[in-house]
């Protein structure tokens, strides 16, 4: 992984909203960044820890990660922690009663929603958030505001006592602007002040933070009513005024550029006395909000009369394609029809990589009959897709494990013969499956749990985790040893099989077994994930064409540089018709991992290049 | 040949829209950060937005570039881009409605086979660059992926589809080329050199070719 270069700050920068974040951290003085990484918002503290003056870490899982971070402030420094929106699920049992003691060092949480689900389980409002934890939310809406909005939130939390969500979405995250940063400041650090009444919050003394907590609330609103980042901008075209936060802000612009807008920055708590007067200089008031009606509850609560989610899409973005039929109805305009059919074209679905360590498993997995297969949240998730179809549910981080226990423990008669397995990559299993496999092996359950260790958190990109033995940094570090750690969560050492996914005989030897023992069993994959410094590349293979005999074995594999060539329809002897797909190998991205030579019977799958060439091409 | 025809219809003062579309892995999204950093570097107001989900598994990835006075919104609205790259003629056609009429259209017409085609889900379109032909754009069409693996690298696609667009900006050539080279100072001459052959080999080769699908 390629570490990337700290900025110079005299510039225009052309950064993304998550180096935007990142940048403001260090120009806050924030001196203690953690994160798990999870998508659109891993790139933040990747570019944090780049800045040698901040402390940075992947933690194990979100509400670890916010816990760090909590401990930084109260021992006096300003601190930020990121996650993807469903990693506040995770962290909320921290940040519930962490509003009641507040903040020392400014702490931040910032909060990324992949509105659209680009690569998320679901789409969740992290906004809701503000309202359960009675914290404030910032909302920028562009790299630029991400850049101010963050380095305000610090100040806020200090001045305020109390944690600041900056809630950013895809469209913040991923979206490259233009960037002026203003000066740094050096925050100084205060010392750790014993204050038991304040930090332990046993019933006696939280009791007492609550009304503390409602009365912070209503300075905060008082705050958001005058707020210069919630400003109206006045328009030509008064027929329809518009409420918007986040990327909904300049959808809005671009679409309708004369008509007035109430740009929320600073969007709980909000502003309703602002909106109210705002309202009655317009028409009509559309409230756009991605993606729950959360603002256009409590503006109806409030007597405000508008339009929202009665007339705009409740999921997905609210892009200026979206608004405009939905707007152009409520304004009486004949609606333009922009839409233009869409070729019928093949889906292009996300897959597993060429050589990737986890096509072995999915290919056992899909001809091993009899199965309920729980499945889990990363790269492996594929799984589910062609040509395996091998994952019969996918819920939460860590869900595999417990879904499989509950699935053993709920069956019925019918299923009783059923085997019934767990499937979890190594980053997962340390962020929440442990606690499942510790429930199944005490709780005597019956499930054959694999563990695909390939020593990073592959679908974000590779990160490092406890199972690559490197930091964030890449520098050494412990690395953890599943055998034993399963062990001591109760797996029989015997139980437990360390295996080469590579090599499908004894994938499936070890398999087989231990879905018959009706006892907790564990198999561990050892590869590396390809897209790490880890993996080497083997010479390319190709398909000797004159012994290929078209059985599409090797296509069960999966992987992408196996292509078929030509297909033909042979009528066998019993009379029955059968499809033969022939193929080939793209030998330029082939990396030689030999699985798939595993599933071809008349051995077509051959070296690509006899080893002299390979020689040539090295010298040359 | 066309000459640069298209660049001069691009009016400076307006929004310049400019599709990047391919597979992940390919280079997509660094292909449009090259030409974001050119624009920027004229003084342009610059967004870039992709569309990545899982980008590195294989799947579309969509790249927006918009440079201008000031650009609000950073996604390109369906008939709203003047140009579009593409790595590969399907996902081309899959996008080819984002397009302008008469935009010009780059496409590298080395198909990529997806498993689900491989599997015989799916078809793949028998001859996407004459239904990209129907259309009213302006399409250049050319093996990209050959000739890079050709020169040594497949990653070479990248400069040389940015070389295929370099004369149909409303910009000098050289910005871009600038822009690009610029990336790969840092890993050393002999690669910088390498993407400096591929850039001016993708100028050459598209502009040679026609609006005529021959596929």
């Amino acid at each position: 992984m390629n570490a990337p270069q700290p900025i110079r700050q005299d510039q225009r920068q052309f950064i993304s909203g998550n180096e935007a974040v990142a940048l403001a951290a260090r120009d806050a003085g924030c001196t203690v960044a953690s994160a798990y990484p999870g998508t659109p918002s891993t790139e933040i503290l990747e570019f944090i820890a780049a800045y040698p003056e901040i402390y940075t870490e992947w933690s194990i899982n979100e509400k670890v990660s916010l816990e760090v971070a909590i401990g930084a402030s109260l021992a006096g420094s300003r601190a930020l922690c990121a996650m993807k929106h469903v990693g506040v699920n995770v962290a909320s049992d921290a940040l519930m009663t962490q509003t009641l003691i507040g903040a020392v060092g400014g702490l931040v949480l910032v909060v990324a929603d992949d509105v659209g689900l680009s690569s998320s389980q679901n789409e969740q409002d992290s906004r809701y958030w503000g309202r359960f934890a009675h914290i404030p939310v910032l909302e920028p809406a562009d790299a630029q505001e991400a850049y101010e909005m963050t380095r305000l939130a610090f100040g806020l939390s200090e001045q305020y006592d109390v944690p600041v969500m900056v809630r950013l979405t895809t469209r913040i995250c991923h979206v490259k602007g233009v960037v002026v940063c203003s000066p740094a400041e050096t925050y100084q650090r205060k010392n750790f002040t014993k204050d038991p009444a304040r930090y332990v919050m046993v019933p006696g003394n939280a009791r007492k933070r609550i009304p503390l907590m409602m009365a912070r609330d209503l300075t905060l609103k008082e705050v958001s009513e005058t707020h210069p980042l919630n400003r109206i901008e006045t328009g030509r075209d008064n027929s329809i005024g518009f409420v918007a936060s986040g990327a909904a802000y300049f959808h809005v612009k671009e679409a309708y550029p004369e008509a007035p807008v109430l740009k929320l920055g600073f969007s709980h708590p909000a502003p309703i006395e602002k909106i109210r007067q705002f309202s009655a200089t317009v028409d009509k008031l559309v409230i756009v909000e991605e993606v729950e009606p959360l603002l256009e509850t409590e503006l109806r609560a409030a007597g405000i009369s508008l339009y929202g989610k009665d007339i705009l899409p409740r999921i997905g973005e609210l892009s200026p394609q979206v608004l405009a039929p939905c707007i152009d109805k409520l304004s009486g305009k004949p609606c333009e029809d922009k839409q233009i059919a869409t070729e019928e074209l093949f889906p292009r679905p996300p897959t597993l990589c060429v050589a990737c360590p986890h096509l072995g498993i999915y290919y056992c997995l899909s001809h091993i009959k009899n199965t309920i297969i729980a499945g889990d949240i990363g790269c492996y998730t594929l799984g589910a897709g062609h040509p395996w179809n091998a994952l019969d549910t996918t819920i939460s981080m860590g869900a595999s494990l417990s879904v499989a226990q509950g699935i053993d423990k709920g069956r019925s008669e019918a299923d009783q013969n059923k085997n019934v397995l767990a499937v979890i990559g190594d980053s997962t299993f340390m962020h929440m499956g442990m606690q499942g496999l510790l429930d199944i092996t005490y709780n005597k359950g019956n499930v054959t749990v694999l563990l695909l260790d390939n020593r990073a958190v592959g679908m974000t990109g590779g990160q490092n985790a406890p199972s690559s033995g490197l930091n964030i940094h890449g520098e050494p570090t412990l690395q953890i040893d599943f055998r034993k750690l399963c062990e001591a969560l109760g797996v029989k050492p015997e139980r437990i099989h360390e295996v080469n996914p590579y090599e499908l005989p004894t994938l499936f030897k070890a398999l087989r077994e231990e879905v018959k023992i009706k006892e907790p069993s564990v198999i561990i994959t050892n590869q590396p994930c390809v897209l790490t410094e880890r993996y080497s590349k083997l010479p390319p293979l190709k398909v000797d064409e004159d012994k290929c005999t078209g059985c599409s074995n090797c296509l069960d594999v999966g992987c992408p540089a196996i292509l078929v060539s030509r297909r033909e329809t042979v009528i066998k002897p019993n009379g029955r018709e059968k499809e033969l797909s022939f193929v080939n190998i793209d030998t330029a991205a082939c990396t030689g991992c030999n699985l798939c030579t595993n599933t071809c019977a008349p051995d077509a799958i051959v070296a690509a290049f006899n080893i002299d060439k390979i020689n040539a091409v090295e010298v040359k | 040949m066309r000459s640069h025809g298209n660049a001069d219809a691009i009016n400076p003062d307006t929004v310049t829209n400019i599709l990047v579309v391919g597979i992940g892995g390919q280079g997509v999204m660094t292909a449009a950060d090259v030409l974001a950093q050119a624009a920027l570097a004229l003084g342009y107001d610059v967004k870039k937005t992709e569309v990545a989900g899982m980008a590195q598994r294989g799947g579309v990835v969509t790249s927006h570039v918009r440079f201008g006075k000031k650009v609000l919104s950073p996604a390109i609205r369906p008939g709203d881009a003047d140009m579009m790259i593409g790595f590969e003629p399907a996902e081309a056609l899959r996008w080819h409605t984002h397009m302008k009429p008469g935009a010009v259209v780059m496409v590298n017409d080395y198909p990529i086979i997806p498993p689900v085609v491989s599997i015989g889900l799916y078809d793949y379109p028998e001859n996407p660059l004459s239904q990209l032909a129907d259309s009213l754009i302006e399409l250049h069409h050319f093996n990209a992926g050959e000739a890079a693996i050709e020169l040594g690298d497949r990653r070479l696609v990248n400069s040389i589809m940015l070389g295929a667009i370099a004369d149909h900006l409303p910009f000098p050539p050289e910005t871009l080329e600038q822009a690009l080279l610029t990336r790969f100072q840092r890993k050393g001459e002999a690669l910088t050199e390498l993407n400096r052959q591929a850039f001016s080999l993708g100028r050459k080769a598209f502009s040679q070719r026609d609006s005529v699908a021959t596929a």
